[in-house]
């Protein structure tokens, strides 16, 4: 099942691959003065891009919807971090709704 | 300048918050390696991914795709659209990074975490002790989940019955939520999230995430005084 060259490549092009992706960015920066306009546009589209992130994982699984105990789980957080609360409850409560409602059989 | 409101709870406790999330990382690696191991693996597959590509959604990939006997070209291809968001998070980040050799393993220790802890941040000193100790944290905690979930093999397979999945899209929403107070950000994200969830059931994993930076069309920064006059 393992073709040991092949999955060792596999994983050397992707280290690689990835490697480049994170370094473009700090590698551009540091070529090219960027305006504090650029700056703030390019903060904002990191936002954004955690942002959908975030609505995906919370809402899809993989092509398809993710059912309800992990949006559920989300909500809960995200409205505990919109009223402020301390990190460790937004996560331990997001996580407890989602196992809580999955122990009841809601998928 | 990025002004972001001050997110209280990591002022307060900023290590512990770190803290808890390389210890959920740390679980989810665990998964991670027994997964992988558990799908017929070589323990040093997942290992090996862990440290040099250090990235969980596109291992999970990589790993799920080669598993399923699909060919390593997919899997790599798969796990390189999963991971081009970093691009957009670099530009972003690369003056907390900080300059010269910093670079190379600030670079390689970027996940979607650090570097919201880091931009929640209000001012570089900050935004960068962030970075740094959340990025080298998750480095640590992760390949030593994977290490000991690959080795003991069916420890936890399903974090999804201790809700972990709801977890992280949890934490990412908590440290995006002060930035997602600016309005013009807030647009740009709504529109993008619209963007990114239409996409997902036609579109490779990855790619909707990618997509959502439409929604920046529509990011406009106008001056107070402008909104005031109209």
């Amino acid at each position: 099942m393992t073709n040991t060259p092949l999955m060792l490549a596999g994983i050397l092009i992707l280290a690689v691959g990835t490697f480049a992706l994170r370094f473009a960015g700090p590698l551009m920066r540091s070529r090219i003065e960027v305006p504090e306009r650029a700056q703030q546009f390019l903060g904002a589209a990191a936002i954004v891009l955690l942002a959908a992130l975030v609505a995906t994982s919370a809402l899809m699984d993989g092509h398809g919807p993710a059912g309800i105990a992990r949006p559920a789980g989300v909500l809960v957080g995200g409205v505990l971090a919109w009223r402020k609360a301390p990190f460790v409850l937004v996560v331990v409560a997001a996580a407890a709704t989602a196992a809580g409602l999955r122990l009841l059989g809601v998928p | 300048m990025l002004m972001r409101s001050i997110w209280r709870t990591l002022d307060r406790g900023p290590a512990r918050d770190i803290g808890l999330v390389c210890l959920a990382d740390g679980v989810v690696g665990l998964s991670y390696g027994a997964i992988s191991v558990g799908g017929g693996l070589p323990l040093w597959v997942p290992v090996l991914l862990s440290v040099v590509v250090f990235a969980g959604a596109s291992q999970f990939l990589f790993v799920g795709i080669v598993a399923a006997g699909g060919s390593p070209i997919a899997a790599v291809i798969a796990g390189l659209l999963v991971n081009t968001r970093h691009v957009a998070f670099g530009l972003a980040v690369s003056d907390v990074i900080g300059e010269g050799w910093r670079r190379l393993p600030g670079s390689h220790l970027m996940t979607d975490e650090n570097v919201a802890f880091a931009l929640g941040q209000d001012d570089l000193r900050h935004k960068r002790s962030a970075y740094w100790a959340c990025g080298i944290g998750i480095f640590i905690s992760w390949n030593i989940g994977v290490l000991i979930g690959g080795a003991a093999g069916s420890v936890i397979t399903d974090t999804d019955a201790f809700g972990l999945d709801a977890a992280f899209p949890a934490v990412l929403l908590a440290l995006v939520l002060p930035a997602l107070r600016d309005r013009a950000t807030r647009t740009a994200a709504l529109i993008g999230i619209v963007v990114a969830l239409a996409a997902t059931p036609f579109l490779p994993a990855g790619l909707p995430v990618l997509l959502a930076l439409v929604g920046m069309l529509f990011y406009r920064t106008d001056k107070p005084a402008l909104e005031v006059s109209r």
